[in-house]
């Protein structure tokens, strides 16, 4: 089953335009907020209605434009997960999940709206509220609901973020369970990369309505394409760039001249590198020979439970005024061992970790 | 005493309400996804009569039921005249009541959570399903309490029923055109017994609707809903 999506709507802002298919496996959808992600699910599930454009689920053609086509919501047959659930207040788990069987025979009602209990690992709390279940079985919930159509995609909504931390690695472990089984076109609209990472095996990152990136997680996560999906995969460091006419890439926000492992195909115009890439060498020997090296100076510190960010500066003048270039995230027991050293430090930019942008 | 202005008023107040709930809630659930200009002069045509003085919304309605008005002529051929007959204090009732009943479903119509109703559409429901298992259940403390407001003006309702219906005891007398007409013929009495009997009838009405807004308000925390 393949979901192949071609649309054009003109929102607010901007106009949402995007063209992109979805296969059996998943596929997230990253964007900050207000890119338009939950507008693309809408029209992807008939709520919203499109100005240009087709959509088209297997062998059906949902929307199309041209031929002046639009199936309605009701019989499009795509599972839908809101974000906050939508799961109907007045009625109970049991109901919430059989509404869609409604023209079934009653026994069959009963019979699928129990195995999807079991599934979703709901047993016993079938005649309850959802005001009477926590934020994961509210989750599941809306999720059994929605499968209960045997949809032939399913979409969802920003899927974890009404929920507590803690609750959320169960959650995505009950979603990879389900997109396992599910082998058709699963899309999940996120602002988290991680998320979007864990869940999704296909990426697609939206910006201000337009597809930044699109294609297979890893190598937009390690091969950013533009400097505005480095920043959305969670890059921490970007600066403007231009080669040299030998082969190295002048940084210059950083004020330094990097070699990168192979010479940039196009021109670039930046250059980024990931937090956690970042090493510091602790001997001038380590260092010897070694291209990207330069001297430092941590300008401040800033702890997470585990981790902790160092803001470097590579000018003592600026690193005095405060002004940081980079930031680097080493664990903890690393810092332990290095952080009483006299500055400068050395900061190596891996060649290898080092990424150039055409734009 | 009589009390074939109290029996008139209850039928005439009983069946304007019937007839304005369901013509309330259709209209209601009509407007519910239109916006613009046209939308908008309805609305204003619905909530007409609620602002009109009574004698405009009677003098109107005998234009239009009167012998020569369209919707007299119409009923004439099948031999029927409205004027001055029991169902034109039911129509007058429901002309006034019917503001009410609209706005206050209307309102409870669209403080129903949108994602919910397009959940049901994803799932396959049909929009005339989505409004009766979905959009009404939750709308229904602010319809039935738009129902309880539509009956007591249409139990108080005096201006357009006199203009249409006149004053025939036990046929169009209602208790506030008893109560007029007792003071008018200087009978104190009986105007303060219809009186009383207006004013109770008016607090139970008040007290129950207090009463079902309350415990509904408990049901709905139940349902986690605003």
């Amino acid at each position: 089953m393949t979901l192949e999506v071609q649309i054009e709507k003109k929102l607010a802002d901007f106009t949402l335009d995007v063209s992109f298919h979805a296969t059996e496996t998943p596929l997230s959808i990253l964007g900050a907020s207000g890119a338009g992600k939950s507008m693309l699910l809408r029209c992807i599930a008939g709520l919203e209605r499109p100005n240009h454009g087709r959509i088209a689920l297997h062998d059906r053609v949902l929307f199309d434009s041209e031929r002046r086509l639009g199936i309605p919501a009701r019989e499009r047959r795509i599972g839908m997960l809101f974000q906050h659930y939508a799961l109907f207040p007045h009625r109970t788990v049991a109901q919430n999940i059989a509404f869609g069987l409604h023209d079934l025979p009653q026994e069959e009602q009963a019979a699928r709206t129990a195995s999807l209990v079991t599934r979703t690992h709901l047993g016993g709390l079938e005649q309850r509220y959802p005001r009477e279940l926590s934020g994961g079985e509210q989750q599941r919930t809306a999720l059994a609901r929605a499968l209960a159509i045997q949809p032939e995609a399913l979409l969802l909504d920003e899927p974890l973020s009404a929920l507590d931390t803690h609750l959320r690695g169960q959650v995505e472990a009950q979603l990879q369970e389900t997109f396992a089984s599910f082998r058709r076109p699963a899309l999940l609209v996120t602002h988290n990369m991680e998320e979007a990472y864990r869940l999704g095996e296909q990426l697609l990152v939206l910006a201000r309505g337009q597809v930044a990136a699109f294609g297979a997680k890893q190598e937009i996560f390690r091969r950013p394409p533009s400097a505005e999906v480095a920043r959305l995969t969670g890059c921490k460091n970007i600066s403007r760039a231009h080669a040299n006419p030998d082969g190295t890439v002048e940084a210059l926000d950083w004020n330094c001249q990097l070699h990168l492992k192979q010479a940039p195909g196009t021109p670039p115009n930046y250059i980024g590198i990931r937090a956690h890439h970042m090493d510091f060498p602790e001997t001038a020997g380590d260092a010897a020979g070694e291209p990207n090296v330069f001297p430092c100076w941590i300008v401040r510190t800033s702890e997470t439970p585990f981790r902790i960010t160092l803001f470097v500066s590579l000018d003592p003048v600026r690193a005095e005024a405060g002004e940081a270039h980079l930031q680097a995230e080493v664990f903890k027991e690393k810092w332990e061992r290095f952080r009483d050293r006299p500055q400068p430090w050395r900061v190596r930019l891996a060649p290898e970790s080092l990424f150039a942008m055409p734009e | 005493m009589d009390w074939s202005p109290l029996l008139i008023s209850l039928a005439t107040s009983l069946a304007a309400t019937a007839v304005t709930l369901v013509a309330g809630l259709a209209a209601a659930a009509w407007r519910q996804n239109r916006a613009g200009a046209g939308a908008a002069l309805v609305d204003g045509i619905f909530i007409l009569p609620l602002v009109l003085p009574p004698t405009v919304v009677g003098f109107l309605l005998l234009l239009l039921f009167g012998r020569n008005g369209p919707l007299g002529k119409l009923l004439l051929q099948f031999g029927a005249t409205v004027v001055f007959s029991w169902p034109s204090t039911v129509i007058a009732a429901t002309v006034v009541a019917f503001p009410l009943m609209y706005i206050t479903a209307r309102a409870a119509l669209e403080q129903v959570d949108p994602h919910l109703l397009q959940a049901a559409r994803t799932l396959g429901a049909s929009e005339a399903r989505i409004f009766r298992e979905v959009a009404l259940p939750l709308a229904w403390p602010g319809v039935l309490a738009g129902t309880i407001l539509a009956f007591a003006r249409a139990l108080g309702e005096f201006g357009a029923t006199l203009m249409l219906a006149g004053n025939i005891p036990g046929k169009t007398e209602t208790i506030p055109i008893a109560i007029y007409f007792a003071v008018e013929a200087n009978e104190i009495q009986r105007a303060m017994a219809w009186c009383a009997v207006d004013v109770g009838i008016s607090i139970a009405l008040l007290g129950g609707l207090y009463y079902w807004t309350h415990a509904q308000r408990l049901r709905r925390e139940r349902w986690g809903q605003h």
